[in-house]
């Protein structure tokens, strides 16, 4: 099977997401398609997987051309698509989401589970992927839940799979069996579609690179012939340094002492479980761990959003275990949240607006119950200038910007002031590599001015590029500590911690 | 130096305002006038489906527009007839802000209206400069603390505030009737729901009473601008005017902030509230003089709809509120010239909410109206 993606446009309104982009899929092969965010990626595999109809051009699918007026189309041509975000029914088993709107029926229209069980069992063989069909997708994890998707895909027969960035919801060692699995389907003729922005796993895994840039196809490369900063330097459209300088690691004194602290979730399960951790002035220190072992209840209760069941929080030696976001804030803390639509940026207000959401009280920006909205304007503008916050003005709303720029104005906005303690969770999650870099290098310019900083992100790559002490973080408890005092850190032991292997 | 200066462009170019987009024109200004007009074709469809001939209906449409703003006289309907609708619609539209869906407008006009007649005819022997103040603030203080019981277990316990308010506002029919027949407040001698007169000095003034006795525009209506003022004043020159709209558009990200999401939420069910009361006491002392039962009239109701219309926004609240008044006193001239019920308006005032409320439909009807294209969006 051949797939050729012909001079394919699309466009919403005035905005070109795809331009005249040529591709060819292959039997056998991996294609790693690269871009970053807002490239046009997705689009462009929505296109593929006749979601969207193309403005221009045309798919041909082994010479001949083909048109597909839905996603039905494009299934029963043999295009499959594995989504970032799992589309499974949690309370119902793997067979049956497998075989969820294309059921194996027996007589008088009875479902009939006992084929749907067989076949997935053969899918399962024939391709090495080890999934229990009777086993209820809520209690399988993340990786597992993806190879579910992978059957569900394969079920439908599909010779083609597009995989749309599907090592974000994983560990690293679910990232490595997740290759394997990526191999064997190679191996068995499929052609396979890898859509990422990380580097260092299309070069891992990919037979050809395509980079896509602004809607366009603007460069090929050949993993073992081209190299990250060149694959890089294509997706950004410029030169593109990966190293974090810092200077060498010298803390201060602790300005942030956690003792034993435990936080409850909404339904009063213990997600931080007497936790004890401490960050010093000039250090940053990186909470690494796989998402949703309490690391964002853990954030959320230093920053006062989130009560807190037990233990203390000191700050600058300061008893702050029940002080609100307000107080914590004019304390000099600052706190990056992990959701930047949801709780970062108010999506309707202006860029100016969202600029001062936590300082318009601030004598610099109000008198009394009247805002200054003069001083407002001017300080936003300044600042988006100063952190390169690119938007047409500051006038124009937060929701309009791209996900690097809304998260640039969030660091903006917690770093523009005189701040101690910078909190940060997932502080570039989904962001292009240029933005990435942009707010690594704030973030350590913030730890040369001598603040404490505490990172939580479950890209091991940044931790391990950002951080002096790392910790790993496992159902709720610090399982393991790497650098500095601790063992210098390893990818690979990080990974088994993470994993909650005890190490 | 050269990059000192490269920062301050961007920073020049960056407080530029950009022109106002075609959509917010479309939005703002094109959407509510076809809602309008579709309202009152339909609203002659429907008189000709019950057998109104033609020229009724054209009789009726000429009696609307000459009843509120062919005389001096409608005119002075039309104001007198907006006032209470702007000014509850005003509490109504800072809870939208807020995102609280305050529907008690209703009840809070009636305890506001209450409180302002007790004031108003208890005290004798006051000046006017004392009395009239005193009476009015006794609605806005009577208003805001019914509006803030709802305000306060919505922040208490999470129990939504739909629900409060309508209970609130059976709670406030039951409780004016009653109070109605208690002996300090019913009138001597009669036995139906009916409170004692407000005296003198306690009433708004009427303002056009040289020109014409019948004239029944008060002074009511400089609160109502005031308020009109107050409100874009709070909502966007203001601390608390910016948390009021972070919280409606974004709670969590509000109380990331560092907002009092609990506080804020009775502040806003107060505010609203206050300016209900002063709507029931607008009435009472400005209007009729007295307190009935129902005296609210479903002002509170109608308040939900101008704040709609007029888009939570201080100014389109004056828009709409103005032209429901129009629609109100132009439906009684309606009524009798062309002996059209005035049923009618409040249908007419339907569709037009139903209309704005589905703008797609209006796209729809009136395709050249629009700018075509799909809504565009990235990715």
């Amino acid at each position: 099977m051949e797939i050729e993606l012909r001079g394919i446009t699309k466009r919403f309104g005035e905005v070109v997401a795809n331009s005249d982009v040529n591709l060819t899929i292959r039997a056998g092969e991996v294609l790693g398609l690269l871009g970053e965010n807002g490239a046009g990626k997705s689009t462009l595999m929505n296109v593929l997987s006749g979601l969207y109809r193309p403005d221009g051009g045309e798919i041909l699918i082994d010479g001949k051309p083909v048109q597909f007026r839905g996603p039905g189309d494009a299934i029963r041509a043999g295009i499959g698509m594995v989504h970032q975000h799992f589309m499974l029914v949690p309370v119902f088993t793997v067979a049956e989401n497998v075989v969820l709107g294309v059921e194996p029926t027996g007589p008088v229209d009875f479902l009939d589970l006992k084929k749907a069980r067989a076949q997935v069992r053969e899918i399962n063989e024939t391709y090495g992927l080890e999934v229990d069909p009777d086993e209820y997708i809520e209690n399988l994890p993340v990786g597992v839940q993806q190879r579910v998707e992978i059957i569900k895909v394969l079920f439908r027969s599909a010779n083609a799979i597009i995989f749309d960035e599907p090592t974000a919801v994983l560990t690293p060692q679910e990232v490595t069996e997740f290759f394997a699995i990526v191999k064997s389907l190679r191996s068995a003729g499929k052609a396979i579609v890898f859509i990422t922005h990380k580097l260092h796993e299309i070069l891992e895994v990919a037979d050809r690179i395509s980079v896509l840039r602004e809607g366009r196809i603007v460069g090929e490369g050949v993993p073992g012939k081209t190299t990250d900063l060149e694959l890089a330097e294509m997706m950004v459209g410029r030169p593109v340094s990966f190293k974090v300088d810092k200077t060498p690691f010298s803390p201060g004194p602790v300005l942030l002492d956690v003792q034993h602290l435990t936080v409850l979730r909404e339904n009063d399960a213990v997600a931080v479980n007497d936790l004890t951790l401490n960050v010093r002035a000039g250090e940053i220190v990186g909470i690494a761990g796989v998402q949703g072992n309490g690391q964002s209840e853990l954030v959320e209760a230093l920053a006062g959003v989130r009560r807190v069941a037990g233990g203390s929080v000191m700050f600058q030696g300061k008893d702050i275990t029940g002080a609100s976001a307000r107080d914590r804030h004019r304390l000099g803390m600052a706190h990056i949240p992990e959701d930047r639509q949801r709780t970062g940026i108010i999506a309707a207000f202006t860029v100016a607006e969202n600029m001062v959401l936590d300082t318009y009280y601030d004598s610099r920006f109000s008198r009394g119950l009247a805002m200054d909205w003069q001083a407002v304007n001017q300080n936003s503008a300044a600042a988006a200038a100063a952190f390169d916050v690119r938007t047409p003005s500051i006038f124009e709303k937060a929701g309009h910007l791209s996900g690097g720029n809304q998260q640039k104005l969030v660091v903006a906005r917690e770093l523009n002031r005189d701040t101690k303690l910078l909190i940060a969770s997932q502080p570039t999650r989904g962001l292009d590599v240029g933005s990435i870099e942009y707010i690594h290098k704030r973030i350590v310019d913030a730890r040369e001015e001598g603040d404490g900083i505490l990172i939580v992100s479950s890209e091991l790559d940044e931790i391990m590029s950002l951080c002096d002490r790392i910790l790993v973080m496992f159902k709720g408890r610090i399982v393991a500590e790497f650098g500095a005092a601790g063992r210098p850190a390893n990818k690979n032991d990080i990974g088994l911690a993470m994993a909650g292997v005890a190490a | 130096m050269s990059e000192q200066g490269e920062t301050a462009t961007l920073t020049a170019r960056l407080l530029e305002r950009a022109a106002p987009k075609r959509a917010d024109f479309e939005d703002l200004v094109i959407v509510p006038v076809f809602a309008v007009v579709v309202a009152l074709i339909l609203g002659g469809v429907a008189m000709l489906a019950t057998n109104v001939d033609l020229e009724t209906i054209g009789r009726s449409y000429v009696a609307l527009a000459y009843g509120s703003i062919g005389s001096i006289n409608a005119l002075s309907e039309t104001i007198t007839a907006a006032t209470p609708l702007i000014l509850a619609g005003l509490g109504v539209a800072l809870g939208f802000r807020a995102g609280l869906f305050n529907i008690g407008a209703e009840g809070q006009i009636l305890m506001g209206g209450m409180a302002a007649v007790v004031v108003g005819f208890s005290f004798t022997g006051l000046p006017m400069l004392v009395h009239l103040p005193l009476a009015l603030l006794a609605g806005i203080v009577a208003g805001a603390l019914y509006a803030a019981i709802a305000g306060w277990i919505r922040a208490a316990t999470g129990a939504h505030e739909v629900i409060l308010t309508i209970m609130l506002n059976m709670i406030s029919y039951r409780l004016v009737d009653y109070m109605l027949r208690m002996p300090a407040i019913q009138r001597p001698g009669r036995s139906d729901p009916i409170s004692s007169s407000v005296l003198p000095t306690a009433e708004l003034p009427r303002l056009l009473e040289w020109l014409g006795p019948n004239l029944r525009l008060h002074s009511g209506v400089f609160l109502m601008l005031a308020a009109v003022l107050f409100v874009y004043w709070l909502l966007f020159r203001s601390t608390i005017g910016f948390e009021f709209r972070a919280s409606g558009e974004s709670p969590e990200a509000a109380r990331f902030a560092g907002m009092r999401s609990g506080l804020i939420i009775v502040l806003v069910m107060a505010l609203g509230g206050a300016f209900a009361g002063l709507a029931g006491a607008n009435q009472v002392l400005g209007v009729l003089g007295r307190a009935s039962s129902g005296f609210s009239a479903g002002i509170g109701f109608d308040a939900l709809a101008v704040a709609l219309l007029g888009r939570s926004h201080p100014f389109g609240v004056v828009i709409a509120g103005l032209l429901f008044g129009a629609l109100e006193a132009g439906g009684r001239q309606m009524q009798v010239d062309a002996g059209v019920s005035i049923d009618l308006i409040g249908i007419i005032q339907s569709l037009i909410i139903l209309f704005i409320a589905a703008p797609l439909v209006v796209r729809a009807l009136f395709p050249w109206g629009f700018r075509k294209g799909a809504p565009a969006s990235k990715e």
